[in-house]
């Protein structure tokens, strides 16, 4: 089986965001960066998947160069190949330019399944694992908390969490599933992993290795525009409820549970 | 001289923190209490690989060098010092013997077992008649045909209850003592005639254990000398060298600790209020913190200086080992000692982690070389001009 993992690199979920002058932007001078948590789910699967039915697994990421560590952590977890494009054309590419990319990388590999976060926690839009199925053609399943692939390697059955019901989706292969929180729990990489992963082949491309037109990705290509970014209000200061005594403090707190914060 | 960081290595570490703040530091309290370290917390240590960290690649470990090691060891030790222990046998004393003195038989057939964890191996020299005084080993060992017959007692044996191997040092020649009459043996636990003694209770440092070991006519096959038969005799200078390197990752393990404990007195000294405002705001706990951070950084810095060195010459740096291994142990203490005064009341209560830190942190500056025998061998350098 050929598996195919996109991943981005992504802001560290403790890392303090700020907003760089001018709203648009943030300030990425100090910021950890880590593999996005929900393309975790989906390197996991696939070397489960691989651990199952055999093949390779393929890591893909786009960005500058610090994204060769999250590909090299997906390497040391298990995965077989990385590729990494690199190009300072596509900086600043939304996630359909981004997904024609990444279409454009995938075209010239072989294939059965691709998986995707279901979303970056970065911009949270949730766009570019769609968008890569619709430019390959292919059929796309969402928001997969577990999977099971036919014994004869030809269709799968996802299972997607729908307002507190479970779909059960069946799709031939090839496929594009995009993976959440449920799914499974990913491994560690392992020492001895991560030394193996040193030998393991990463490949880079540039715009030119992807036969695309300049003008559909990087800032230009944008069909979306972020206007401005803010942060979110800032928690109001706590109250230390006063009295005499606990009585009073304990009336004075159910008055306040009532009236202010209407709980009870 | 710079410590760079390759990125390998910078990949491991950013995997052990991972591990430490996930899985480690919540199970802390839980190891304390129950005295022991869950079967699958080992079992992800194994398949980490942590048992392997400082044995050569080619025989099942990494080798990641002795910085790579203490900076593994800063990031156990910030949990609880038991995790630390679990895996630092098999790196340092159970383990380097082999790898420093072994023959290439033995290090093909023990080493893969230790690297991998399948295996504990432990180091067994102290004996109730020679602590600093190594030396004074009473444990004897007779060659009879083609089996060593080893009498005696060890204690304060680490891991010792769980050793699936031993290096055991005991007497050949008696007239010799550490000039020539100390052997290396490698001792399985299904030898006949080996026992596991008493688990010996201690102040801290619960979820690893320490105990005796008991040789009762214990058989041990002849070629099973570290070094094979010419290293009859020599055994006391392979001891000294396995101590030797133990020394910068004891520094370590101290330091790792001393930085959590300064985390967690930033963490109280920001929130705890006294008089109205947080006991931050105060010039005795400000100075007792700038202290703390001042003392860590300079550790940190020799630490990382002498490991590197070590890594570069490939041979022992004692000097510098000794003094890495006096001052961190030393600075980790004080500290201690601060972080539970600035957690006042708080600190002495087992709901804080800060006074199993002050109890767990009192042996560094005992085990593997007293403060008192650092010194000595910093000063024997010193005057032989080095």
């Amino acid at each position: 089986m050929k598996i195919i993992v996109c991943l981005k690199q992504v802001p560290d979920t403790e890392t303090q965001i700020k907003i760089a002058p001018g709203g648009e932007k943030i300030v990425t001078d100090d910021i950890k960066w880590v593999m996005n948590p929900y393309d975790e789910f989906g390197v996991e699967e696939a070397l489960r998947l691989k651990e199952k039915f055999g093949g390779d697994v393929t890591v893909i990421g786009m960005g500058p160069k610090r994204v060769t560590e999250s590909i090299r952590t997906a390497l040391a977890m298990g995965a077989d190949k990385g590729i990494l494009i690199s190009d300072a054309a596509l900086e600043g590419s939304d996630s359909l330019g981004t997904a024609k990319a990444l279409a454009a990388v995938i075209k010239g590999l072989q294939f059965d399944i691709i998986f995707t976060g279901q979303r970056g926690i970065d911009e949270d839009q949730g766009l570019t694992g769609a968008c890569i199925a619709d430019l390959l053609g292919i059929p796309q399943v969402s928001l997969a908390v577990k999977l099971e692939v036919a014994a004869d390697g030809k269709s799968v059955k996802v299972n997607r969490p729908v307002e507190g019901q479970t779909l059960v989706v069946e799709a031939q292969l090839p496929v594009l599933i995009t993976t959440q929180k449920g799914l499974n729990e990913p491994r560690y990489a392992s020492l001895p992993g991560i030394m193996k992963a040193k030998k393991k082949p990463l490949e880079e491309k540039a715009l030119k290795d992807l036969g695309l037109d300049p003008a559909e990705v990087g800032l230009g290509g944008r069909k979306l525009k972020i206007i401005k970014i803010t942060p979110p209000p800032a928690r109001a200061e706590g109250k230390i409820v006063q009295g005499e005594t606990p009585q009073d403090k304990a009336t004075e707190l159910a008055r306040l549970l009532h009236e202010e914060a209407k709980l009870i | 001289m710079e410590h760079e960081i390759p990125e390998s290595l910078a990949l491991m570490l950013e995997t052990v923190r991972r591990f430490v703040k996930q899985d480690l530091e919540p199970i802390s309290k839980q190891v304390e209490d129950e005295d022991r370290i869950p079967d699958n917390i080992v079992q992800t240590m194994r398949d980490l690989g942590l048992f392997g960290l400082s044995i050569p690649e080619q025989y099942g470990g990494l080798g990641i060098g002795v910085l790579g090691e203490c900076m593994v060891y800063e990031e156990l030790s910030r949990a609880n010092a038991c995790f630390r222990t679990r895996i630092g046998t098999n790196n340092g004393i159970g383990s380097q013997g082999i790898v420093i003195d072994g023959t290439e038989e033995q290090k093909g057939h023990y080493l893969p077992r230790l690297a991998s964890g399948e295996w504990i191996g432990v180091f067994a020299l102290t004996e109730p008649e020679a602590g600093s005084d190594a030396a004074n080993i009473q444990t004897t060992a007779e060659k009879r045909g083609d089996f060593w017959m080893l009498n005696g007692r060890k204690h304060f044996i680490t891991n010792g209850d769980i050793a699936d191997l031993a290096t055991v040092f005991a007497v050949t020649n008696k007239t010799e003592k550490a000039k020539g009459g100390i052997t290396a043996f490698l001792v399985e636990k299904t030898f006949p005639g080996f026992y596991v003694g008493a688990i010996e209770r201690k102040m801290g440092m619960r979820g690893s254990h320490t105990c005796e070991l008991l040789f009762d006519d214990c058989q041990v096959p002849a070629e099973n000398v570290i070094g094979g038969l010419s290293m009859v005799g020599k055994g006391f200078k392979t001891a000294m060298k396995v101590l030797d390197k133990g020394r910068l990752t004891m520094g370590a393990s101290a330091l790792g600790s001393a930085q959590r404990l300064l985390e967690l007195s930033l963490d109280y000294a920001r929130q705890r209020v006294q008089f109205g405002r947080p006991i931050g705001e105060f010039q005795a706990i400000q100075f007792m913190l700038a202290d703390m951070a001042t003392q860590i950084y300079a550790g940190r810095r020799m630490l990382y200086h002498a490991a590197t060195l070590r890594d570069r010459k490939g041979t022992a740096v004692v000097k510098e080992a000794s003094m890495v291994k006096l001052f961190c142990t030393e600075m980790a203490n004080r500290i201690a000692d601060m972080a539970v005064q600035i957690h006042g009341g708080m600190g002495y209560m087992k709901d804080f982690p800060v006074e199993r830190f002050y109890r767990d942190l009192r042996l560094t500056r005992i085990y593997e070389g007293t403060s008192e025998i650092q010194r000595l061998v910093i000063a024997r350098e010193l005057l032989k001009g080095k």
